[in-house]
């Protein structure tokens, strides 16, 4: 396909010293975006993997040894933890966030009365830190205090809900947190799609008789792949930078219950003073996303070669 | 034969068993949701007393503001105790020149990238959409490393130009997916007319673009508001923003942990971007659905 300028310049027959110029201003006025992209997710993302390589301590050095940082990487309790714990707590967070959006939006979507209330009030922890929802789910979870104390003071003597300071249970503690706080995106995401969803189709099942809960399952949810493909973009991308809530939640304890690859990396680089092992586990964070994004973006952008 | 449908049969009563369900529904989840937002209101109204006799959920006997005004002015944050509200004016003072500037750039790498593009922009573009998604931290070691070679790291430019750089990928895509809905006649029109690079974004594109516009300025905002391991790394010691120096009073405090206290802290931080959403309504969901890349 053409593009807009080439098509310009025949239609008005300017000369290509005209061309010429005004691809230049457009490339001057595009300095800085090609600054970012080519120093930031070029040279930065290249310069972290090749320290993966070296011995690098406090300072970046480049004394070469191979593929010896990942073998330590790979055989350090916090960081096949860390990834265990990703595992559990990204599957379990995305699934989570997909029934509750789903369902939210489905409830919402059969002409109640105060939608916008319930709307406002499922979607505004999206609009909150990470750092907030931390803090205030950890006062809640507080074992002596919290949700735990009320319902033992009504009666239930045996009721437990103090995830935080079990180091089996701290993970799910995390998960309520992040879920409150997600899954109204997905709502969100969801209504929308809903509300695009043409008429006719609902006439359609209602003819046919087939009841209300099985054309949204059967029928709406697999026309709204787009808007599912996007939620679920979007949860991946906050799964992996779950740092700030496992820091303001957790510190990432009790013992290693919390860790996660992201805060692995930080702490790496700063407090512990080992960029090598660091910059190796960096290098495994952006693996996945190199793999899964990198086709994706490769098909739709660069091969296509012309506006979406 | 499904073109003509009129009703028949009686009118379904108001209170159905699956209207009670959706309610009921409706209802549960809102108080899963409105929980958090409660607790750390009727929290930080509470005496440190009150808050001992362990009913969370209780009202406060007598409301006072007296933990909002400790958590703004005297509350520990680490070194000093001068309360939060350094925090909050950090926050101001780097999110502003962030958001400017970010919008700005995304708006004309927008549109370069819509109506002018230069040899390579797709694949400058490529490298931009990927940079949406990789993980602070693959990037973030070569920056400070950067950054402290000429002399930023730690400074409020420092920060303020990490936000630009992190923030491009999102503004670009959200400006050119909407300039590639403008129609392109206006563009030709223009140009025809004789009207240049600047020109036409300045007085043709930008004034259509007021609705994008908003959406970004929320979307910027609220994020850059909520950041915290950014500041934390790039901010330096004098601009700390609000959300570290949050975290700081919580958690390192020393001896008695003054819940009202952190919760006051907790509110004042989540004040600015909550205000924002009730505010701007769809327009927050529309900056949402902006991190979606069309297909």
């Amino acid at each position: 396909m053409k593009t807009n300028a080439d098509v310009l310049t025949q239609n008005t027959g300017n000369s290509t010293r005209k061309r010429k110029k005004l691809n230049f201003t457009s490339l001057i006025a595009s300095t800085p975006m090609i600054i970012v992209a080519i120093g930031l997710f070029v040279i930065c993302a290249g310069y972290s993997i090749m320290l993966s390589f070296t011995k690098s301590k406090l300072f970046p050095k480049f004394n070469w040894v191979g593929f010896d940082q990942y073998e330590r990487l790979w055989s350090t309790t916090r960081w096949v933890t860390s990834v265990e714990n990703l595992l559990i707590y990204g599957s379990l967070f995305i699934i989570f966030c997909l029934v509750a959006g789903f369902l939210m939006a489905v409830f919402l979507d059969q002409k109640v009365r105060f939608e916008n209330g319930f709307r406002t009030l499922f979607l505004y922890p999206y609009a909150m830190s990470l750092v907030v929802t931390g803090l205030v789910w950890q006062w809640m979870m507080e074992p002596s205090l919290g949700i735990q104390n009320v319902v033992q003071e009504l009666g239930w003597e045996s009721f437990r809900f103090a995830p935080l300071v079990n180091p089996e249970l701290a993970i799910y503690g995390i998960l309520i947190a992040a879920v409150w706080q997600s899954s109204g995106l997905v709502m969100a995401l969801m209504l929308a799609g809903l509300r695009g969803v043409d008429s006719e189709i609902w006439k359609a099942a209602k003819v046919d008789g087939i009841p209300t809960w099985r054309t949204y399952l059967f029928i709406v949810l697999p026309m709204m792949r787009p808007v599912l493909i996007t939620s679920l973009v979007l949860l991946c991308v906050g799964v992996v930078r779950v740092y700030d809530l496992v820091v303001a939640q957790t510190g990432g304890g009790p013992g290693m219950a919390t860790e996660m690859p992201a805060k692995f990396v930080i702490d790496h680089i700063t407090v512990r003073n080992n960029v090598g092992l660091g910059m190796a586990a960096a290098t495994m964070m952006l693996l996945p996303v190199l793999l899964v994004i990198g086709p994706w973006i490769y098909r739709e952008y660069v091969k296509k070669g012309s506006r979406a | 034969m499904a073109h003509d449908i009129t009703p028949s049969g009686p009118k379904p009563s108001r209170l159905s068993v699956a209207r009670i369900g959706v309610y009921g529904f409706l209802a549960m989840s809102a108080i899963f949701f409105a929980i958090p937002l409660y607790v750390m209101i009727v929290t930080s109204l509470k005496g440190m007393p009150e808050i001992r006799l362990g009913d969370l959920f209780a009202l406060p006997n007598d409301p006072s503001f007296a933990a909002w005004v400790k958590a703004w002015a005297q509350a520990c944050t680490g070194v000093s105790c001068n309360g939060i509200h350094e925090g909050f004016w950090n926050s101001v003072v780097i999110t502003v020149p962030s958001v400017v500037f970010s919008i700005m750039l995304g708006a004309i790498n927008g549109y370069a990238l819509s109506f002018w593009r230069f040899k390579g922009a797709n694949i400058v573009f490529a490298i931009l959409l990927f940079g949406a998604f990789v993980p602070f931290q693959v990037v973030i070691y070569p920056l400070i490393i950067f950054l402290r070679e000429v002399g930023l790291y730690g400074s409020l430019t420092g920060i303020v130009l990490v936000h630009m750089a992190f923030g491009m990928p999102i503004m670009t895509l959200l400006f050119r997916n909407y300039f590639s809905s403008l129609p392109e006649e206006l563009f030709k029109a223009a140009r025809v007319d004789g009207a240049g690079f600047w020109q036409i974004f300045f007085q043709i594109v930008m004034p259509l673009s007021v609705p994008v516009t908003v959406v970004a300025v929320i979307l910027q905002t609220t994020g850059i508001w909520n950041d915290y391991l950014l500041g934390l790394i790039f901010a330096g010691h004098d601009n700390l923003p609000m959300t570290v120096q949050l975290n700081n009073i919580v958690t390192t405090t020393f001896g008695v942990r003054e819940y009202n206290v952190n919760m006051a802290a907790t509110m004042l931080t989540a004040i600015v971007p909550l205000a924002i959403y009730l505010i701007s309504g769809k327009y927050f969901v529309r900056g949402i659905a902006a991190g979606a890349v069309k297909g």
